[in-house]
C-alpha cells in the first residue's frame, strides 16, 4: 500500500480519537449537551472502511458517527460546532451528535433510529444501480441493528436486486449495556448473510489494515459485479454506551475493558508504522500536534460561533 | 408516607403488579441486568429474575407482537420502548393487531407498552417526541399520561389491570424532577378520569403530562399579577377523555385553552376543540386557543427546543389574550 494512505489513515484514526477526547472534555464542562455516542476504541474499523472507498462512493451510518463523518473527510469545525448546537454546525444545530450529515462528502448520516438507516442504503445502491453508475454505498450499524427487520428486508432486497451495497455490522459486542450473546441466536454474525445467499467477511475491526483488505474486495465486489455484501467486524468500544453511560458498569468488568485496550487500534497501528518505517518518532510528534491544533481550532471555532438563528426553527421542514 | 420520584413511583407500581399477579411480567431493551436506559426498572430483575424481567433484543416489533401473543393467550406483559420514539417501529403490531383483536375476535388484550415520553432533555429529533396523537387515531388502544407520582404509580396500576392495550406514556422529564409524598397504602387510579389540578373560574386550562407544571406556573402567576383565575385540568388519560369533566369547567368557565407538548396540527387538542365547539358552542365567550409544540420535527440545539415547546410564559400570554374577549 502506499505511504499516502497509511499516513492517512493514521492522521484520521488520530483525529477522530483527539476530536472525541476533546468532545467528551466539552460535554463533562456541559458545553455540549444531549446524547453522545462516542467511536473511541473502534476507529480502525471506519477508517480501515474509508480507505477503501472512492470520495464519491456513499457512507451512511447510526448515531455513534463523529468517526465516520470526520473519515468521509467534512470539517471538523462544522462537525463540533453542530454538537454545541450552533448555527455553523454541519446540521444547522438541528441534529446535533447524532444526526450529522454531509452530502457533499456524500456521508448520508448520522441516524438515531437503531437499524433505521439500513434501508436507506439499500435504496442508495438501487438509485447508483438505476443510474448506471459505478458508485458503491456503505453502510454501518452496530451489532444491536441485526436483530430489527429493517436490516433482513434490506439483506433481501440487495440481494433479490444485485444491489451494489455493503452492509457492515460494527460488533463492539455490547448493544448498549446487552452483551451479544443474550441478544443474538448466533455468535457469527456474518451467517445471517447464508439466508440471502450473499457474500460474507469477518474481520479483526482493530486492525486497520485488515480491515481495509476485506473492505476492499467487498468494494470490488460491489463496483464490478453489482454484488451486496455483509460484512462483521469485531471491534469494542473503549467508553461507555453514550456519555451518561459509565465505562465499566455492571454489564461488563473493569478487566475486560483493560485486556481491550491493549488491542487500542491506533497504538497497534502507531508501533507498526514505526517498525515498518512508514513513519519517524518525529513524524508522530509532528502528527499529534497537528491533529491537536485542529481539534482545538474546531472547539474554538464552536465556542465561538452563533447560536442558530431563532427564525430558523420554521424552516427546512418542506423544500 | 415516603417521598418518591416520579420515576421510583413507576418502579413501585410495576413491582407491586408483579407481586399481585404471576401473570404479569415485563419485557423491553436494557430493563433487566442493566435496569433500563433511565433506570425505571432498576431492582426488578434481581426481585423476579430473568424469566419475569426480560432483556430483549432490539426488536420493537417483536417486543410488541410477543406481547400481544402472550395477552390473548392469559399473560399479562407490560413492554418498554427505550423511548416513545421507537415506537414507530412497532407501530404496526400496535395498530393493527392490539388495537383490534377485541373488535375483530371478541378476544381481550390485557398489556402495556411503556412509552418514555417529551423534550426539554436536548435528545433531538428522534428522542424526544410525544406521539400520542397517531395512536388517539387508532380506536381500541387506551393512552394513558400521568403527570404526578401518585398518578404515575396508580395509572400504571390501573393500566396493567385493564383488560385492553394500553399505551402508557411517561413523561422523561418528570423522571427526578417530580417528588411527592406518597402514602403506604395502595394507590390505584382509575383509567378515563381527568384531575382538577387547581381550581378556577375564569378560564378553563386543558393539559396532561409535564405541561401540566407549566399550566400551574402560569395559572398562580395569572392569579397574583391580574386576579384571573385559571382552573387547570390534567386529563391523566387521554383515550377515552374524560369530556364530562372538560365540559363542566367549560360551562362554568366560558373560556379554554388547551396545553399540549405534542405538535398543534392533528394533536389531541384538536379533537377536544372540536368537540367542545360540538357539545359547549353557547357557552363559550372566546375562541377555544391552543398551545403546542410547533408543526416541526424537534431541534437539537438548546435555544430552538426551547422555543419549539410550550411553556408557562407562551400558556400565560395566550391565556390574557383569551381573557380580553
Ligand atoms: C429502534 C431503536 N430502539 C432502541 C434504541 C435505543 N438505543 C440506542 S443505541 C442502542 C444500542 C445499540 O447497539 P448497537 O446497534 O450494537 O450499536 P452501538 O451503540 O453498540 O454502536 C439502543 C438500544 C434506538 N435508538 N432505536
Amino acid at each position: 500500500m502506499k505511504k499516502e494512505k497509511l499516513v492517512w489513515m493514521y492522521r484520521m484514526m488520530l483525529l477522530i480519537r483527539r476530536f472525541e477526547e476533546r468532545a467528551a472534555q466539552m460535554y463533562g464542562m456541559q458545553k455540549i449537551g444531549g446524547f453522545c455516542h462516542l467511536y473511541i476504541g473502534q476507529e480502525a474499523t471506519g477508517v480501515g472502511t474509508v480507505a477503501a472507498m472512492r470520495p464519491e462512493d456513499y457512507l451512511i451510518s447510526a448515531y455513534r458517527d463523529h468517526g465516520h463523518i470526520l473519515a468521509k473527510g467534512s470539517d471538523p469545525k462544522a462537525v463540533m460546532a453542530e454538537l454545541y448546537g450552533k448555527g455553523t454546525g454541519i446540521s444547522k444545530g438541528k441534529g446535533g451528535s447524532m444526526h450529522l450529515f454531509d452530502i457533499e462528502k456524500r456521508y448520508l448520516g448520522g441516524h438515531g433510529i437503531v437499524a433505521g438507516q439500513i434501508p436507506l442504503a439499500t435504496g442508495v445502491g438501487f438509485a447508483i444501480k438505476y443510474r448506471e453508475e459505478d458508485g458503491v454505498v456503505v453502510v454501518s450499524f452496530g451489532e444491536g441493528a441485526v436483530h430489527q427487520g429493517a436490516f433482513h428486508e434490506s439483506l433481501n432486497l440487495a440481494k433479490l436486486w444485485k444491489l451494489p451495497v455493503i452492509y457492515l455490522i460494527e460488533n463492539n459486542r455490547y448493544g448498549m449495556g446487552t452483551p451479544l450473546e443474550r441478544a443474538s441466536a448466533v455468535w457469527d454474525l456474518s451467517q445471517k448473510a447464508c439466508s440471502y445467499d450473499m457474500a460474507r467477511d469477518t474481520v479483526d475491526g482493530m486492525d486497520v489494515l485488515a480491515v481495509y483488505d476485506v473492505m476492499e474486495k467487498a468494494v470490488n465486489r460491489a463496483r464490478k459485479e453489482s454484488e451486496p455484501t455483509l460484512i462483521e467486524a469485531r471491534t469494542y468500544r473503549f467508553r461507555g454506551h453514550s456519555m451518561s453511560d459509565p465505562v465499566h458498569s455492571h454489564y461488563r468488568t473493569r478487566e475486560e475493558v483493560e485486556d481491550q485496550k491493549l488491542k487500542d487500534p491506533l497504538k497497534g497501528f502507531q508501533e507498526k508504522l514505526l517498525k515498518d518505517k512508514v513513519l519517524t518518532k518525529e513524524d508522530i510528534k509532528e502528527i499529534e500536534s497537528e491533529t491537536k491544533r485542529i481539534v482545538l481550532d474546531s472547539v474554538d471555532f464552536a465556542e465561538k460561533s452563533a447560536e442558530p438563528e431563532l427564525d430558523s426553527r420554521f424552516e427546512d421542514v418542506y423544500v | 408516607m415516603a417521598t418518591s420520584t416520579y420515576l421510583e413511583a413507576i418502579n413501585q407500581a410495576l413491582f407491586e403488579e408483579m407481586e399481585r399477579d404471576e401473570s404479569v411480567f415485563l419485557l423491553g431493551e436494557d430493563i433487566g441486568i442493566y435496569g433500563g436506559a433511565f433506570k425505571v426498572t432498576k431492582g426488578l430483575y434481581k426481585a423476579f429474575g430473568g424469566d419475569r424481567v426480560i432483556d430483549t433484543p432490539i426488536s420493537e416489533s417483536a417486543i410488541i407482537g410477543s406481547a400481544i401473543g402472550a395477552a390473548i393467550t392469559g399473560l399479562r406483559p407490560v413492554a418498554e420502548m427505550q423511548f416513545a420514539d421507537f415506537i414507530t417501529v412497532g407501530f404496526n403490531q400496535l395498530v393493527a393487531n392490539a388495537a383490534t383483536l377485541y373488535y375483530r375476535h371478541n378476544i381481550p388484550v390485557p398489556m402495556v407498552v411503556r412509552a418514555p415520553s417529551g423534550g426539554g432533555i436536548r435528545g433531538g429529533p428522534f428522542h424526544s417526541r410525544n406521539p400520542e396523537a397517531w395512536f388517539f387515531h387508532q380506536p381500541g388502544l387506551k393512552i394513558v399520561a400521568p403527570a404526578t407520582a401518585r398518578d404515575a404509580k396508580g395509572l400504571l396500576k390501573s393500566s396493567i389491570r385493564d383488560n385492553n392495550p394500553v399505551i402508557y406514556f411517561e413523561h422523561k422529564y418528570l423522571y427526578r424532577r417530580v417528588k411527592e409524598e406518597l402514602p403506604k397504602e395502595e394507590i390505584v387510579v382509575p383509567l378515563g378520569k381527568a384531575n382538577i389540578s387547581r381550581e378556577g373560574d375564569d378560564v378553563t386550562v386543558i393539559t396532561y403530562g409535564a405541561m401540566v407544571f407549566e399550566c400551574l406556573d402560569a395559572a398562580k402567576k395569572l392569579f397574583e399579577e391580574h386576579d384571573i383565575s385559571a382552573q387547570v385540568i390534567d386529563l391523566r388519560t387521554l383515550q377515552p377523555l374524560d369530556m364530562e369533566l372538560i365540559l363542566q369547567s367549560v360551562q362554568k368557565t366560558s373560556r379554554v385553552v388547551i396545553v399540549h407538548e405534542a405538535s398543534l396540527s392533528g394533536g389531541i387538542g384538536a379533537e377536544i376543540a372540536a368537540r367542545i365547539s360540538e357539545k359547549a358552542f353557547e357557552y363559550l365567550d372566546a375562541p377555544v386557543k391552543r398551545i403546542a409544540s410547533l408543526d416541526t420535527p424537534t431541534p437539537f440545539s438548546p435555544i430552538l427546543e426551547n422555543e419549539f415547546m410550550p411553556n408557562a410564559e407562551k400558556i400565560y400570554n395566550a391565556i390574557l389574550e383569551i381573557m380580553k374577549f
